[in-house]
């Protein structure tokens, strides 16, 4: 009698876990695909595009009316900008792929650039021709890669968990089609060479390296750096701390410090460029609990800091409270002229004034003596470009760096529409306006 | 000789009794706090500027008490109607005091409306009730109204011509008070007409800033700074028979009855209720990357986290990464802590101070767009990327 109870409670046990487990099966499996899914439907519209990027590309080389140019390079960006985002939605990160991404936001550039400039004022060059036959070339191959791995994906029933799977493990299965594929595509891009989309192109990618290009002054040992680093703080006495060299693949030599602040009792961090010895940035870990020192007093402690360390020419352009930190950003102005790309950034505590942060990596990059030009349009024909919807405020000289990647005088305007505020540049040679941008308003807090 | 003591006397009863209504004037007035206000700043001073300057129709936009652009054009159109030397949108002492003459400022109205969370506006000349939670048409009213009466003060402002608005506080709608409203000019002797009847529904006389006529009895120290009168009462809560030479020893030291007061109210509820945000960043983005942050590296020193915030940024720069936060962050297999989840840990302090530290111009990882943890990296092609520095257990690189 107990045995048959015994039984049949073992056997509705056993079913009774025989159906959960299929059910939880059956759910990890209905998750697998649908991830499953998504990667595909990420990697075969990505295939489309570039089909449809190769295509468009053909039109604009059998393009002659102007008119029409224009929206067909428009259409190529877009068309990039889409495939961009389906590689960023396949597991692609740690796989190399950087150059094909690389090359198809190059495209893009290039596209947007001829597609916004006035093609009437200004043809496609010969050599920006070029370019989008050597371009269409390109796409072309890339395109027939892609195609192949397509193919096979859909004849074998491949599946991008697997390539997934076998990323995330590092282990490279030789045989993985969708891996070997991709690799190929990648090495095809590498042949491309670089200089094929202009100068202005290449400018631009250097200045998102970093490099601090001109630097002046000797190479220092860790010994300077060290007493740079105590001079730059404002710290006396015998004070611990550690330098480390960049590692090899940095842009810029530099010595990184951990310093023990004595008062604080909080680490400070810093980087020193080895070339001339100046500091990147400064960052001091502390918590700052309460505010007793008003924004202003302390953007006052911030200028006279700059002073003090023979940053003559920087003023104040930005500041905001976050919490209890005043964070200000300092641009240089010549004779007048705001050089926006000279830019310095400082974070200072809201309880005792203290600077807890330094940042010049925007000015090492782009300091540099500057011929400043002349304006060659006035200021009463500039503001005729504005918008005469807006009821301009301010008005200065500046220059800034354009979409393009070079530096340019200005015009800078601000003023109002309504209640927002807006920030124009009209090019102080040629009237253009270069750059336009709507100032950040508070947000609101939603809870 | 008793004479000469009668005449001491009244005088001293004279100025005793200006000090006693200028006092309770002082007593009504929410004053601003002694900092000057800066863009970019918030706090209780920032929501008192914006109530002032929409009471007389300055500024339209939301009184939330941050110091963003259309507050600092509102101050400097102020500054400049009233003939301010320095139209700098810095609130100093000066633009203080003209805010403070000529407007009113209905402290508990626009806190507990801040704290209830209700869209609300300040206008003078409107009743306080229908401007708590008003229709569009109502703020449209009110706007009108006050733009209506800002233009008439600065008429008058400029027909009196000397930097004297004597009546710009004068607000007959403002609430059926009377002759609160007068503004004593800089540089006039004080008392006729000053007396505020106290305990107003709205209760902000008019302030007279200390430091002036007024001030060179025995009241006040000639020596003392305008701004700090604005925040004494002391004639008025001692006894008013006190004698004069203590009241200069009873100025220098702010009573303690009125700051308080001052420095609780906020407590109660209410104060800003919007925050400063990087050009180009949302709240939600900074959480999202928050997340990131302390889903990756949490156990990694405060450094190590700013550059993984870092990282994430300088890929938002980069051309072979997604052009956004969220992009970046749910790329498949970029960052182990969305992978398993880790990301979804509640995120503390410090990680949002490193995501803010990043994203206002602090690179710890001097441009990196990788990093890995060596012990546990499986990808053979990352030790490949050329290494640019080690913070903790990562390695940052190209």
């Amino acid at each position: 009698m107990l045995r048959g109870i015994l039984i049949a409670i073992l056997t509705i046990g056993i079913i009774g876990t025989g159906y959960w487990g299929y059910k939880e099966h059956q759910e990890k499996n209905a998750v697998l695909i649908q991830a499953e899914n998504n990667y595909q439907r990420a990697f075969h519209d990505l295939t489309y595009q570039i089909d449809l990027l190769h295509d468009k590309i053909g039109t604009t080389l059998a393009m002659n009316s102007r008119d029409s140019l224009s929206p067909a390079l428009a259409e190529v960006w877009r068309v990039t900008s889409e495939a961009q985002n389906d590689v960023g939605q396949l597991p692609l990160t740690l796989l190399p792929f950087n150059k094909t991404e690389e090359f198809l936001s190059n495209i893009g550039d290039f596209s947007y650039r001829t597609a916004v400039r006035d093609l009437n004022g200004e043809p496609l060059s010969e050599e920006e021709y070029k370019t989008l036959q050597q371009l269409y070339g390109h796409a072309e191959e890339i395109q027939k890669e892609l195609r192949k791995v397509q193919h096979l994906v859909i004849e074998n029933n491949l599946r991008w968990m697997d390539v997934e799977l076998a990323l995330a493990a590092g282990q490279k299965q030789a045989d993985n089609t969708i891996i070997n594929g991709f690799e190929t595509v990648e090495k095809n891009v590498q042949s491309y060479s670089e200089a094929e989309f202009g100068p202005s192109q290449t400018s631009k990618n250097n200045n998102k390296n970093g490099e601090f290009t001109n630097l002046e002054g000797e190479e220092i040992d860790k010994n300077k750096a060290q007493e740079i680093a105590k001079d730059f703080l404002n710290l006396k006495g015998n004070i611990e701390m550690s330098v480390a060299e960049n590692g090899e693949g940095a842009s810029n030599g530099f010595y990184s410090l951990t310093i023990n602040d004595p008062d604080s009792k909080a680490e400070i961090y810093m980087d020193i460029t080895k070339k001339g010895g100046y500091p990147i940035w400064v960052l001091q870990n502390r918590e700052v609990t309460e505010r007793k020192v008003s924004l202003n007093e302390a953007s006052n402690n911030a200028i006279k800091f700059l002073k003090e360390h023979n940053f003559h020419t920087q003023e104040l352009f930005e500041s905001a409270q976050y919490d209890n930190i005043g964070v200000f950003n300092f641009v240089s102005s010549v004779n007048g002229v705001r050089v926006y790309p000279d830019s310095i950034k400082m974070k200072v505590a809201l309880d005792d004034g203290q600077i807890i942060g330094f940042s010049a990596k925007d000015f090492l990059s782009a300091h540099k003596e500057r011929e400043i030009p002349e304006a060659k349009i006035s200021r009463d024909e500039a503001r005729k470009k504005v918008n005469p919807n807006l009821e301009v405020m301010e008005d200065r000289l500046a220059i800034i760096t354009n979409e393009l990647g070079e530096e340019v005088l200005c015009y800078e305007f601000l003023g109002v529409i309504n209640n927002d505020t807006y920030r124009l540049y009209i090019n102080a040679s040629n009237g253009h306006e270069e750059m336009v941008t709507k100032l950040k308003n508070a947000e609101p807090l939603y809870n | 000789m008793n004479f000469k003591l009668f005449i001491k006397i009244l005088i001293l009863l004279f100025v005793i009794t200006i000090g006693l209504f200028g006092g309770s004037e002082f007593n009504s007035t929410q004053a601003f706090s002694d900092q000057i206000i800066q863009r970019g700043a918030t706090g209780d001073d920032v929501i008192e500027l914006q109530s002032r300057l929409q009471y007389n129709g300055y500024y339209h936009g939301k009184i939330d008490g941050v110091y963003g652009w259309s507050t600092y054009w509102s101050v400097r159109n102020f500054q400049k109607a009233f003939g301010l030397t320095e139209v700098d949108g810095l609130v100093g002492q000066k633009t203080k005091d003209m805010l403070i003459r000529a407007t009113k400022y209905n402290r508990d109205f626009v806190y507990a409306n801040l704290k209830k969370g209700n869209r609300f506006t300040h206008y003078g000349g409107v009743p306080w009730e229908i401007q708590s939670a008003p229709s569009q048409q109502t703020i449209e009213k009110a706007k009108k109204s006050a733009e209506a009466k800002r233009t008439e003060f600065e008429s008058q402002y400029r027909a009196q011509g000397t930097g004297t608005p004597q009546q710009i506080g004068q607000d007959p709608t403002g609430g059926g008070q009377q002759g609160g409203g007068q503004a004593s000019p800089g540089g006039q002797p004080q008392g006729e007409g000053q007396a505020s009847p106290g305990g107003q529904p709205q209760g902000e006389g008019q302030a007279s800033p200390g430091g002036q006529p007024q001030g060179e009895g025995q009241a006040n120290p000639g020596t003392q700074p305008q701004g700090e009168g604005q925040t004494q009462p002391a004639p008025q809560q001692e006894p008013q028979q006190a004698p004069q030479e203590q009241q200069p020893a009873e100025e220098q030291s702010p009573p303690e009855g009125a700051q308080t007061q001052e420095e609780e109210q906020p407590d109660e509820g209410g104060g800003p209720t919007a925050v400063n945000m990087p050009g180009g960043f949302s709240e939600n983005d900074i959480q999202l990357m928050s997340n990131a942050v302390y889903g990756e590296a949490r156990g990694e020193p405060y450094i190590g986290q700013v550059a993984v915030a870092a990282v994430i940024l300088n890929r938002l720069n980069s051309a072979t990464f997604p052009n956004t936060i969220s992009g970046i962050i749910f790329e498949p297999l970029a960052f182990t802590a969305v992978a398993d989840g880790q990301i979804w840990l509640t995120p503390n302090e410090q990680a949002r101070r490193a995501v803010l530290d990043a994203i206002n111009g602090m690179d710890p990882s001097d441009g990196a767009t990788y990093y890995f943890n060596p012990d546990t990296a499986t990808s053979k092609w990352i030790w490949g990327r050329p290494q640019i520095k080690r913070i903790g257990k990562h390695i940052f690189c190209r």
